[in-house]
């Protein structure tokens, strides 16, 4: 097969390139420019798409042998990635803009120009395995659910999955990639995993959103409307987050309070006790689905769902859940009151390790009724 | 692979493979034994070779490690003698815009000259920007779109205002017929002009500025004093030598080649506007014979490099890289013409007829792939 492979620069896709060659492809590899503003050098871990980066991907290639370039796709993620990100935040919800650059850019803007270009799948060393069956491909979680990256993932559709290709999949574990790197002489082994948010690369979210969304200070309020004190801007707070409130009047009970709502109109954002941020049903019209959408949720209701399992954020456990639909909307109900579940960020629904596939949620059911 | 970027630089001849086989154990030129006797000897030798071939003296060539460093000590060292604008025009090379960049960043006026749709500076504009300039540039022949300017009719203007001139002719030489005295190299004429030896099958890291001998300038290298004062550093021998020789055959053999290469970009040309949406940009009376520049409407630039990169084309968009990613091209941006994509295909004397056959029956099959692959 012809094989674009997207290299970061990082450990995971040099040696998913380097298994894509093994396996006898023919390969070419593709670093992606998604900074126009790119730095030289990086600092620390953080950041990426730095020249130093793009030089580390090409020395990779080069001891593999194969064709490598830069493309750049820096515009598009501008508009999809990044201006979806303040966007999102604008409105008082909580994105993830990994699993937008998934959706928009890797495997929608470069999966569609190698596809023009006459190649027959993209790889990349993401921890997640494609599964051929009868009725299509299938997506599942990665043989390391420690480094299982299907949850950003959970936003490919059928023909998207078509063109994938994970080389890690089976990966054990990420310290075996590792010593694979190592083994191959590649410069990039021990080179830090990247963390946070490749485009904010000091890791200060709530700075980055005031200096672009401007300021926009306002209450920190109770649920009845007390004020508790007050914040420079509202954008970059989380529901279920805890700190950095900086609330100057304790909670009646002494109990810590936790961020249950941002709303952007008023720029209020809601605080209160823990027992306030579980929710028992979520909904969102965005939807997706990786594979053929699942029988089951054919003439399921809200009394006779399908039995999932649902992950609300990209490092949280998978819950027991049973989903339908309503009209356009997905609405999934959890079996236990769940914690954290903050709007903007994918439901990704599984069937053991399975993805099915995921809507942005945009609201949710609180357990108990706020008090009045 | 069909090698077609021979702009951004071209495979060493054999002459100067020989050259380099053979070369003797060297001693540095400015030692006074009798061993750095025959390396400066090697060295003269070298620069009267140069100065024969660019119809200039010895005196005035100024060896450097390459075109770039010729234009930085043409324009920095002009401006740290004479106060006042530097007079620049649009599209020039980056090697002119970033040091002039860098000059305005340190508080010098910099005048810009606008460039016609086909990249030809204004020289109305360009005679009006002059008064109480420091110091005027002009690229001969345009690095991206091959366009060849007038620069003497540029020099003669800035000679009627008493601006010292200088001509990047890197791209120029083995091109168009390159002589310091027709350009008046003196300061009543160009005052500078600069080249480099790997355009022309040379080795990369040597370049010549040719600097008038009352060229008002300083050095922006200090050290030793070697050259004139204006380039300090041990004198590389062997490059000088290797440069010469590549320059002299350059030169020597200019007209053959260039109606050689004339009729080969040509037929480029009319392979590449035949595909609906692709124009020729170069002038059709002013185009240098190596350079065959193509802008293409709705397509990414890198896709069409990357598309005929796949197919056995090595071809180029012309503009400069940063950690590879093809920055939009000012060149084009300045021609009003930013919204096409650019593709240059450039010859040398290593392009024959069979080259440039494939190159136009892949053209336009290689467009459509890459307009299908483009957003």
């Amino acid at each position: 097969m012809q094989v674009l492979a997207a290299m970061s620069g990082g450990v995971d896709s040099a040696v998913a390139a380097a298994r894509a060659v093994e396996a006898g492809h023919d390969v070419v590899g593709v670093h992606l420019a998604l900074n126009r503003n790119a730095g030289t050098l990086r600092t620390g871990s953080r950041g990426c798409c730095t020249v130093e980066d793009a030089m580390d991907a090409r020395r990779v290639a080069d001891r593999l042998g194969i064709p490598f370039y830069v493309w750049d796709f820096s515009e598009r993620f501008q508009e999809e990635v990044v201006d979806d990100f303040l966007g999102e935040y604008a409105a008082g919800r909580t994105p993830n803009p990994c699993l937008r650059c998934n959706e928009r850019i890797k495997f929608a803007a470069l999966l569609d120009r190698a596809i023009g270009l006459g190649f027959d799948r993209v790889a990349t060393g993401h921890y997640a395995r494609v599964v051929d069956t009868a009725s299509g491909p299938e997506l599942h979680r990665a043989a390391d659910w420690a480094k299982d990256q299907s949850y950003v993932l959970g936003v490919l559709t059928t023909d998207q999955l078509a063109h994938c290709m994970f080389p890690l999949a089976d990966t054990p574990s990420k310290a075996e990639v590792r010593a694979e790197a190592e083994r191959r002489g590649f410069t990039v082994a021990s080179k830090p995993d990247s963390h946070d948010i490749c485009f904010i690369p000091d890791g200060d979210t709530r700075g980055f959103l005031a200096e672009r969304l401007g300021d926009a200070p306002g209450a920190i309020v109770e649920r009845d409307g007390t004020v508790v004190g007050e914040h420079a801007g509202a954008h970059g707070f989380t529901v279920g987050q805890r700190r950095g409130l900086h609330l100057g009047v304790p909670s009646p009970d002494g109990r810590p309070r936790f961020v249950l709502e941002v709303k952007p109109a008023t720029r209020e954002v809601v605080v209160g006790p823990r027992e306030a941020l579980a929710v028992v049903e979520l909904g969102g019209r965005r939807v997706s689905w990786a594979g053929e959408r699942h029988p089951g949720l054919d003439g399921a209701t809200s009394d006779a769902g399908l039995a999932v399992e649902v992950q609300i954020r990209a490092h949280a456990d998978p819950v027991p859940a049973t989903a339908f639909l309503v009209d356009d909307e997905l609405v999934v109900r959890v079996d236990a009151p769940l914690s954290g579940v903050a709007t903007g960020q994918s439901a990704v629904l599984y069937l053991g390790t399975r993805v099915l596939g995921q809507c942005t949620i945009d609201r949710t059911v609180a357990a108990e009724p706020a008090p009045v | 692979m069909r090698y077609l970027d021979h702009a951004a630089t071209t495979p060493l001849r054999p002459s100067v493979l020989a050259a380099m086989a053979d070369a003797p154990a060297l001693a540095n030129p400015a030692s006074t034994h009798r061993a750095g006797q025959r390396a400066a000897a090697l060295l003269e030798e070298a620069r009267e070779r140069i100065a024969d071939a660019l119809d200039a003296h010895p005196t005035e060539v100024v060896l450097t490690s390459g075109g770039t460093e010729s234009t930085n000590l043409a324009l920095q060292g002009i401006a740290r003698v004479r106060p006042g604008a530097l007079v620049v025009p649009d599209g020039e090379h980056h090697a002119t815009l970033d040091t002039a960049e860098a000059l305005a960043a340190a508080g010098r006026e910099v005048r810009w000259v606008p460039i016609s749709s086909t990249a030809v500076v204004d020289a109305d504009a360009f005679a009006a920007a002059l008064d109480g300039a420091a110091l005027a540039t002009a690229l001969w022949v345009s690095n991206e779109i091959g366009t060849v300017q007038d620069v003497a009719g540029l020099a003669a203007s800035a000679r009627s205002a008493g601006v010292p001139m200088h001509v990047d002719a890197v791209q120029a030489l083995g091109h168009v017929p390159v002589s310091a005295r027709s350009l008046g190299l003196s300061s009543s004429g160009a005052t500078t002009i600069g080249l480099s030896a790997h355009k022309v099958g040379g080795p990369v890291g040597v370049g010549v500025l040719l600097v008038a001998r009352d060229a008002p300038i300083a050095p922006i290298v200090h050290g030793g004093g070697q050259q004139r004062g204006l380039r300090s550093g041990t004198q590389d021998v062997l490059g000088a030598h290797l440069a010469s020789i590549a320059i002299a055959e350059a030169v020597a053999e200019l007209e053959a080649e260039s109606s050689r290469l004339a009729g080969m970009r040509d037929r480029v040309l009319a392979a590449g506007v035949a595909v609906p949406g692709v124009v020729a940009t170069a002038p059709a009376d002013a185009r240098a014979p190596h350079i065959a520049h193509l802008a293409l409407a709705d397509v990414d630039a890198e896709t069409v490099v990357f598309a005929l990169d796949r197919l056995g084309f090595a071809v180029s968009n012309g503009s400069a890289c940063t950690a590879g990613v093809q920055e939009p091209s000012h060149v084009l941006r300045a021609m009003g013409l930013g919204h096409l994509a650019p593709l240059r295909v450039s010859l040398g004397r290593s392009t024959t007829s069979d080259d440039v056959d494939a190159l136009c029956a892949a053209l336009p099959a290689a467009i459509a792939t890459a307009r299908a692959a483009s957003a």
